[in-house]
């Protein structure tokens, strides 16, 4: 199994940490093994490697991102982030030892949400995931699932009572998902949810919850608290995977564990030639 | 009412919340946000407890810290049948506060080691991870032995105690931390019978006995 990054992999940008929590003083992290500090540096940001390399720096969607290659391009669009009335908030960057892969595939599945996530994103007996659309997008840059409708007793900071949500999913980057869910706020608009998942190591990962919302109710540390509590909830589903990286075959696991969108997602990692944080299939 | 000085993910508020809950006392559950916030070292916390630490349980004119002490006095202030804390032989007495130090321990490996892992705290995770292996193996050969002698609890006797609450919480978050149960099957049983006491409540990490019940 492969312990240094793929190309595909190594020449991606990475978000290695919210904004708020980047200081002059220099704190460290790992990019798949490869030990880094990171600080801020004058207007900017600094990070370097360990052996002094600096490596290239963006600041972007509330989060500090990073490469250990060269990246063709800039990030993805998530043109919603820059809607004045929306509030951004960086939920937490929580640790999980499980790889950044299956974080993803977890994120993209709706069907624990009953049993997982009990009384606020699904509730027994609703446990039907109805059928919903995913596609790739023309250019094959990204997975976008769209009609993804569940019922949810608490759907957010602001619900007051359960109600039929829907979900749009997009995944534009290896380990990186962008969720869309009704607002209950205002029903023609949509609440943002991204992980942005930076993997530590082949079966590590530190995911970055970046929130972009409409409550103009609730304060930063409750909106916060309440992401942190479905991750919380998520943490030993994710730790308890066997095995810890995202199998490629799609024949691997059983049809309830691989859904339509977690085949397309392992497809795709396929077809870009990801080996790291996965196990390829057999030739 | 009872005021709790709380964070969602921290075990050893849990306990207490799991103590509050079993002798169905009606709490103020004030947020701290100890992640990743670092709430708890800004003066407004600081001005409860000095120390930065959490819970902090006031109850009347009545302020505590200390996770352990805190199970003790809600035990004898609201638990009229005295199982909670046992008085009834000073060797109960004694093995409860022996299991409320373990707790202890507990919180300076396995604890730690989650906060290394989840939290990004600057711990030494390997050393706490192999603090807490040699706890959980004297934890689960006691409760071997103690099943063949018919006793289901930490404290020999038909009925749990607070020592029981108080490992709880680390013992069941532990793979946060890097620590596996799967090597102690006494341990795994204990678990699941803590998850079995009337009045049981959850916390993120922490499933029902039966998933998707509430
Ligand atoms: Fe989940």
């Amino acid at each position: 199994m492969s312990e240094q990054p793929d190309p595909f992999m190594l020449n991606q940008w990475f978000a290695i940490s919210g904004l708020t929590d980047v200081g002059p003083t220099a704190k460290n992290t790992l990019l798949m093994g490869e030990k880094l500090s990171y600080r801020r540096a004058g207007d900017g940001f600094e990070v370097t490697t360990a052996d002094g390399r600096t490596l290239p720096v963006l600041a972007q969607y509330a989060c500090l991102w990073t490469s250990l290659g060269q990246p063709e391009s800039g990030l993805f669009e998530i043109p919603q982030y820059h809607e004045t009335d929306r509030r951004s908030i960086v939920a937490g960057s929580i640790g999980v030892n499980v790889s950044a892969q299956r974080g993803v595939e977890n994120f993209l599945d709706m069907g624990h949400f009953p049993f997982v996530h009990t009384g606020i994103l699904g509730e027994l007996p609703h446990t039907e995931v109805k059928e919903y659309n995913v596609r790739l997008t023309e250019d094959g840059s990204e997975i976008i699932a769209t009609e993804c409708m569940f019922y949810q007793p608490m759907a957010s900071t602001v619900s007051t009572e359960g109600m039929d949500v829907e979900y749009i999913y997009r995944v534009p980057h290896p380990t990186c998902s962008v969720l869309y869910k009704s607002s209950p706020l205002d029903e023609k608009r949509l609440d943002v949810i991204a992980l942005f998942v930076q993997p530590i190591g082949p079966e590590k990962l530190r995911a970055h919850m970046v929130l972009s919302i409409l409550d103009d109710v609730n304060a930063d540390d409750f909106i916060s608290h309440f992401q942190l509590h479905i991750f919380g909830q998520d943490k030993p589903i994710l730790e308890n995977q066997m095995p810890k990286r995202l199998p490629l075959d799609t024949r691997a696991e059983t049809p309830i564990r691989a859904d339509k969108s977690s085949i397309m997602y392992r497809r795709w990692l396929a077809a870009k030639g990801v080996t790291y944080g996965t196990i390829p299939a057999a030739a | 009412m009872i005021r709790l000085y709380d964070y969602d993910l921290s075990g050893n508020c849990y306990k207490v919340r799991l103590m509050l809950a079993i002798l169905g006392l009606d709490y103020e559950r004030k947020n701290v946000e100890f992640f990743p916030g670092k709430r708890h070292r800004e003066p407004e916390f600081l001005a409860v407890n000095p120390l930065g630490q959490l819970p902090v349980l006031e109850d009347g004119d009545l302020r505590l810290t200390q996770s352990q002490a805190i199970l003790t006095y809600l035990a004898r202030a609201y638990d009229a049948s005295g199982q909670w804390f046992p008085l009834d032989t000073p060797a109960r007495t004694g093995q409860c506060l022996q299991w409320l130090g373990f707790a202890d321990a507990l919180t300076a490996t396995a604890s730690a080691a989650r906060l290394a892992d989840g939290m990004g705290f600057d711990f030494d995770g390997d050393a706490a991870r192999e603090g807490a292996h040699k706890l959980f193996a004297v934890l689960d050969e006691h409760l071997w032995f103690h099943e063949r002698e018919g006793h289901d609890w930490l404290v020999p006797g038909a009925a749990p105690t607070i020592a029981d609450i108080a490992c709880f919480p680390y013992v069941m978050l532990s793979e946060e931390g890097g620590i596996p149960r799967e090597p102690f099957p006494a341990i795994r049983r204990w678990t699941d019978r803590v998850k079995r006491i009337p009045g049981f409540v959850v916390m993120p990490g922490i499933f029902p006995a039966i998933l998707g019940s509430q």
